[in-house]
């Protein structure tokens, strides 16, 4: 089943357009990587399909609901973990869950639930009474992703969720997102290949706000003509004109 | 209520902060003590208790405009904001969110003070309580100037406008220092063209029961509240579609 349908989506700022024309699909329960160099069009593609900012043409559907006609149905069933950790970085780490458990209108017994349950997931339970803001970076991006996760999803964005973190950080964030996959749809921008390659099912990668290729790591390798990812990578958006 | 799950989230942010607190409650005390020790030595019916108490209680509003501020634009650097975006939580919720937690420190901030005030020789009578009351419509003046503020400024701007600009601005041109008239021409014209020494003024009928004197003033910071709480919604709103 299709969980997003992207019709010819187009951003423009002024004269400069940051997304072409992209068409894509995106199974339910796939986890998606989206790869570009800077300004390629990834965080703007991730805006739109979360409704932070309006398309300038094209539409988009997720779980059939329009990005531009029916914000608020796609708005249930969509969650975002920034760039950044975008925490409450003077509240705990289980104030911040009660805050989103409270915007999202759970009862108290929901809450309690969903905040143990999210504390086992991302192993959150050393930490739960600390401050957000006293935390490393890794454990403030687990936060983060519990704070997504909150809502019960069906499509998770995740913009560079391990940017900035150290290796064992990031192995640790791979394994929480590898354990979302087929439960959630997740739409994954990143800069790191190796992340792109070992998390994905499929990989988009952008340039210039134009989507050069949408295929699986081993398919993109053979297109690149390369023997690793990093190379096919390379070797498609140098060669690509545009 | 989203808009109360947020309050209390920002009421926490507002309140955990030492330096807040010291801000909003220890400064005008020590201002009031500070000015009554002079009145004490050197008689100047400036600093009277029952003119000096209204002055100080207003020129203390000015530290929630500092708050509001603060905490919106960290919230917008954070990417905080951006991640309650993508929740069903509306524009209302936000507005409602950052503006009533500051209503009750408000209330209390101008409280104490004039708690403090009975002990240096105030006048205990039931005007003070319509003064206190009278507080709720000035500090939205203050607020709405914060959700300016915060919305078009980042944290260091809003440091250096409503930190240093804006407590000086509402010090200088309210009164509650020196009288306007003492400086006289373009200085007092363009004092009594803002709203600063209008609800000092109010303030100071309301404690001597004059309240028909009052009433032109009030118009006036409703008048600059209403206008400026239009402008506040409008860049929240801007910048929300940014």
């Amino acid at each position: 089943m299709t969980a997003i349908k992207i019709e010819g989506l187009t951003k423009r700022y002024g004269d400069i357009t940051a997304l072409d024309g992209l068409d894509l699909e995106i199974g339910e329960g796939e986890l998606f990587a989206l790869l570009g160099v800077n300004g390629a069009g990834k965080t703007t593609t991730v805006k739109m399909l979360s409704c932070l900012t309006r398309a300038s043409s094209g539409d988009a559907f997720l779980h059939g609901h329009s990005i531009n006609n029916d914000q608020g149905a796609v708005k249930s069933i969509i969650a975002l973990s920034p760039q950044e950790t975008a925490v409450s970085r003077i509240l705990t780490v289980r104030e911040n869950l009660e805050l989103i458990c409270g915007i999202y209108k759970f009862s108290k017994e929901k809450t309690e639930a969903k905040i143990k349950e999210l504390c086992s997931l991302l192993s959150l339970d050393s930490v739960i009474n600390r401050k957000a803001g006293k935390l490393s970076g890794g454990w403030q991006r687990r936060l983060s992703i519990a704070m997504a996760l909150i809502s019960e999803p069906k499509i998770l964005f995740l913009d560079e969720p391990t940017l900035g973190l150290d290796v064992l950080a990031r192995h640790e964030l791979w394994d929480i997102i590898l354990s979302l996959k087929g439960r959630v749809t997740v739409i994954l921008t990143t800069h790191y290949m190796e992340e792109a390659e070992r998390l994905s099912d499929r990989i988009g990668i952008l340039k210039n706000g134009r989507l050069l290729v949408c295929d699986t790591a081993e398919n993109i390798k053979r297109l690149g003509n390369a023997e690793t990812f990093e190379q096919a990578f390379v070797n498609i958006v140098r060669e690509a004109q545009i | 209520m989203r808009a109360l799950t947020f309050a209390k989230r920002n009421l926490k942010e507002i309140l955990r902060d030492p330096l807040n607190l010291a801000f909003t409650f220890g400064f005008p005390l020590v201002l009031l003590l500070l000015l009554s020790l002079i009145q004490a030595n050197i008689p100047v019916s400036m600093f009277e208790i029952e003119h000096l108490t209204p002055g100080i209680t207003v020129f203390g509003l000015s530290f929630t405009t500092l708050f509001t501020a603060t905490i919106i634009s960290k919230d917008r650097q954070s990417s905080f904001l951006v991640r309650l975006y993508t929740t069903p939580m509306k524009p209302l919720d936000f507005i409602l969110g950052y503006t009533l937690p500051i209503i009750p420190i408000a209330l209390i901030q101008s409280a104490v003070c004039y708690i403090a005030a009975l002990a240096l020789g105030l006048d205990l009578s039931i005007n003070l309580l319509w003064a206190l009351l009278l507080i709720i419509p000035i500090s939205l003046l203050y607020i709405a100037l914060g959700l300016l503020c915060g919305s078009l400024l980042n944290d260091k701007q809003v440091g250096g406008v409503c930190g240093a600009l804006l407590t000086n601005l509402s010090a200088w041109l309210s009164g509650i220092w020196f009288e306007l008239e003492l400086v006289g021409g373009v200085f007092e014209g363009i004092a009594n063209l803002l709203p600063f020494v209008h609800a000092v003024e109010a303030e100071r009928a309301f404690v001597i029961g004059n309240f028909s004197s009052a009433l032109p003033h009030i118009a006036v910071v409703l008048g600059y509240a209403l206008l400026l709480l239009a402008l506040a919604v409008w860049a929240f709103l801007r910048q929300m579609k940014d």
